[in-house]
């Protein structure tokens, strides 16, 4: 029985040691927890649908816009964007680990309204008689160009206005044969009419630097082709830089808390506060384990919610250890000191616990992007340090008792 | 140790400590407008968190931005290189302007770059779900007490938990550090635990309660009660403030207010759970007790 035990338990604080060396060694923690973008750099952007008279917003507008968007930071090749609806008017933006910020967050905001626009300022085509815009490379000439499709009224429209400006200004040349493309208030490019577009297909040819360039003004022309109007109420970017200088910064401050933590547990409680110390390194692996499990990202605030949930895990043990005291001294034989600590302390943990677990869900509930990744750290981390302090801690104790460790010292009695 | 018996000291401990802050926040709201330092989170606005290449002066940037009629923002040097600088709302035209003539005074560091910005819907909404959600959760919480326990302890917890969050809500006032939405979530935090103290203690009168022998007096049993689990508040709240600390120290200054205030309200928060909670039942229970007997 005693040798047993005391295998038992020497090979659960290896394991427990060993697991917690590999998951640092190998960094697989780091490796599946997502980040937030203010600890690894990126732009968040809350856009929102307003109306204007020539475009209400209507129930599916956004919708489309999320869908024009997702197209759009698709083609950039950003890992993991968070494109996520809220509410009916909203779309919030996440791409974290951006180079640029201002490239992004222009390029996420740019769902402006196109015009094409004759020199006498009449607004001929609207964004949302554009049906296509595709950049290509011109077979036989090998320049970039841009092939545009419009839908049937668009077609309508522009083959008027195409014949009306040829008829018109019969010199190629004419200035007043250009049509401006305006999306928003920027003049994306302003070509010559050739010939009358008929078919509500037309190139746009010249003027580009290289294919690339060809293609911004595609995806720019497409994204005009949004019928909505889009504001940005709230924008945040972070340097990549700053972002890994918070992390960095608060995995010291963590480390440092919790041997802290360790410390004066064993100094205060000996054998059980190294108990409660093997107890709660396997709880902080559980709670990064559950976090990455539940594809859970981590924020600055998320890493003080966990180490906060460190300090309520080592509460739970500290009430047991104090019970565990009180029933010592009272006579109590070791054994009989352990279960009655524990059951008695259940109930206390219970009661306190879920009334800062109410805290939290109300937290969650209400709170937006970095305050919910707090409040659902710290929602897991009561919930395991409830399990771990009440069966885990436990379990270690009793081996210990098990193994024939006499001495009331040791308890801290 | 009387600590029931001295409770007047420790309730005037704690108004020395609130009033100012009330005073504070009283002040503040006359001459600015708010009783906090509020962020841009619930004003609306542009932050810019800007690291230099070189060293900078508040003038240089004053200047820089005199140029493009921004002079009056905020402009506040966090080291000689860094600078966070608080404008209205801007337009992206603009908030490029800004950047601009920052660029101008010393080269900026893109990858250290920080920017905000906040609408003033935004901030309306936030400022309302604040306080909806510290209402529901002080209901909650009454309701949980109540059931688990009894009214007058719900109402002493809450009193005790107003306690912390006036004490932090003060302080923030007082010294003008800025409250941002973190902050709210350090508020909600604060209430948590300071419940979660009580309640330990409350939870240890209850079963001394049950196991009281006649004629035992009530507040004798509120002190050894209190006294019996005063070792676990005080090493509890160690540990939390060890973390703490070591954030408030090491974590960087994004984090650094957040940890400050969840430093006063747990510090504040073992204190009311020991010297206000107890103390304020057992006025209640008087209370009610001579008005059974009147």
């Amino acid at each position: 029985m005693r040798a047993r035990s005391l295998i038992l338990l020497l090979a659960i604080i290896l394991a427990i040691g060993v697991s917690g060396f590999l998951l640092v060694r190998y960094k697989v923690l780091q490796k599946n927890i997502n980040l937030g973008l203010d600890l690894q750099g990126g732009v968040h952007v809350v856009l929102e649908a307003v109306d204007t008279p020539d475009a209400p917003v209507k129930p599916d507008s956004i919708d489309r816009v999320k869908a024009v968007i997702e197209n759009r930071v698709n083609q950039t090749g950003v890992k993991e964007p968070l494109i996520q609806k809220q509410g009916t008017r909203r779309l919030i933006v996440e791409l974290a680990g951006v180079e640029d910020a201002e490239k992004a967050i222009d390029m996420i905001g740019r769902t402006a309204q196109l015009r094409f626009v004759t020199t006498d300022g009449r607004v001929v085509v609207r964004g949302q008689d554009l049906k296509n815009a595709q950049a290509t490379t011109n077979p036989t000439t090998n320049e970039p160009e841009v092939d545009i499709e419009f839908n049937a009224e668009g077609a309508k429209k522009f083959a008027a206005i195409t014949t009306e400006l040829v008829r018109k200004y019969p010199s190629p040349n004419d200035p007043n044969r250009v049509i401006a493309i305006y999306l928003d208030e920027d003049l994306l490019q302003a070509p010559y009419v050739k010939d009358p577009i008929t078919t509500g297909r037309g190139q746009i040819t010249g003027g580009y630097k290289d294919l690339e360039d060809a293609n911004r003004i595609a995806i720019l022309l497409r994204s005009g082709a949004l019928p909505v109007k889009l504001e940005k109420v709230a924008v945040q970017s972070v340097g990549p830089t700053l972002g890994a200088d918070s992390l960095n910064k608060s995995q010291k401050a963590g480390l440092i808390g919790i041997i802290a933590i360790i410390i004066f547990m064993i100094a205060y409680y000996r054998l059980p506060g190294l108990m409660a110390n093997v107890a709660i390194t396997a709880y902080m692996m559980i709670v990064l384990g559950i976090l990455a499990a539940v594809n859970a990202t981590l924020t600055l605030p998320g890493i003080a919610g966990f180490l906060l949930s460190i300090g309520m895990a080592v509460d739970a043990n500290i009430i047991i250890f104090e019970r565990l005291k009180e029933e010592i001294r009272e006579g109590n034989s070791l054994r009989r000191s352990l279960e009655a600590g524990f059951s008695r302390a259940f109930w206390t943990i219970f009661d306190a616990n879920l009334t800062t677990l109410i805290a939290a869900a109300v937290l969650y509930y209400f709170g937006t992007g970095p305050i919910r990744g707090f409040a659902l750290t710290l929602s897991i981390g009561i919930l395991t340090s409830m399990f771990t302090a009440i069966t885990f801690s436990r379990w270690l104790l009793r081996l210990v008792i098990d193994s024939g460790v006499k001495n009331t010292k040791l308890y801290g009695a | 140790m009387n600590i029931i018996g001295r409770r007047k000291l420790w309730f005037a401990i704690s108004l020395m400590v609130i009033i100012p802050g009330l005073i504070s926040m009283a002040f503040r709201w006359a001459t600015a407008g708010s009783p906090f330092n509020l962020s841009i989170d619930f004003t609306g606005g542009n932050l810019f968190n800007v690291t230099f290449n070189s060293d900078v002066t508040v003038a240089q940037m004053r200047g820089a931005l005199k140029e493009i009629n921004l002079e009056k923002s905020g402009i506040q040097l966090s080291g000689n290189r860094s600078a966070i600088i608080r404008t209205p709302v801007l337009g992206d035209e603009k908030q490029a302007q800004v950047l601009a003539a920052l660029n101008k005074v010393a080269a900026i560091d893109k990858s250290k770059l920080r920017i905000d910005k906040v609408g003033p819907v935004i901030g309306k909404e936030l400022t309302r779900n604040a306080i909806l959600a510290l209402l529901i959760a002080s209901v909650l919480m009454v309701i949980y007490i109540t059931i688990r326990f009894e009214f007058k302890f719900g109402i002493a917890a809450i009193v005790a938990l107003l306690h912390d969050v006036f004490v932090v809500l003060g302080i923030f006032s007082i010294f003008w550090w800025e409250v941002d939405s973190a902050f709210v979530a350090a508020i909600l935090t604060i209430i948590g635990y300071s419940i979660n103290d009580t309640i330990v203690i409350f939870d240890r009168i209850r079963e001394n309660l049950k196991r009281r022998k006649k004629g035992r007096d009530l507040e004798t049993l509120v002190n050894d009660s209190v006294l019996q689990t005063m070792t676990r508040s005080i090493n509890t709240v160690l540990t939390v403030i060890f973390v703490l600390l070591a954030l408030l120290i090491f974590g960087g200054s994004t984090i650094r207010l957040f940890a400050l205030a969840l430093l006063i309200g747990v510090t504040s928060g073992a204190y009311s759970s020991i010297f206000n909670a107890s103390p304020i039942w057992v006025e209640l229970k008087n209370l009610s007790r001579r008005r059974a007997r009147a």
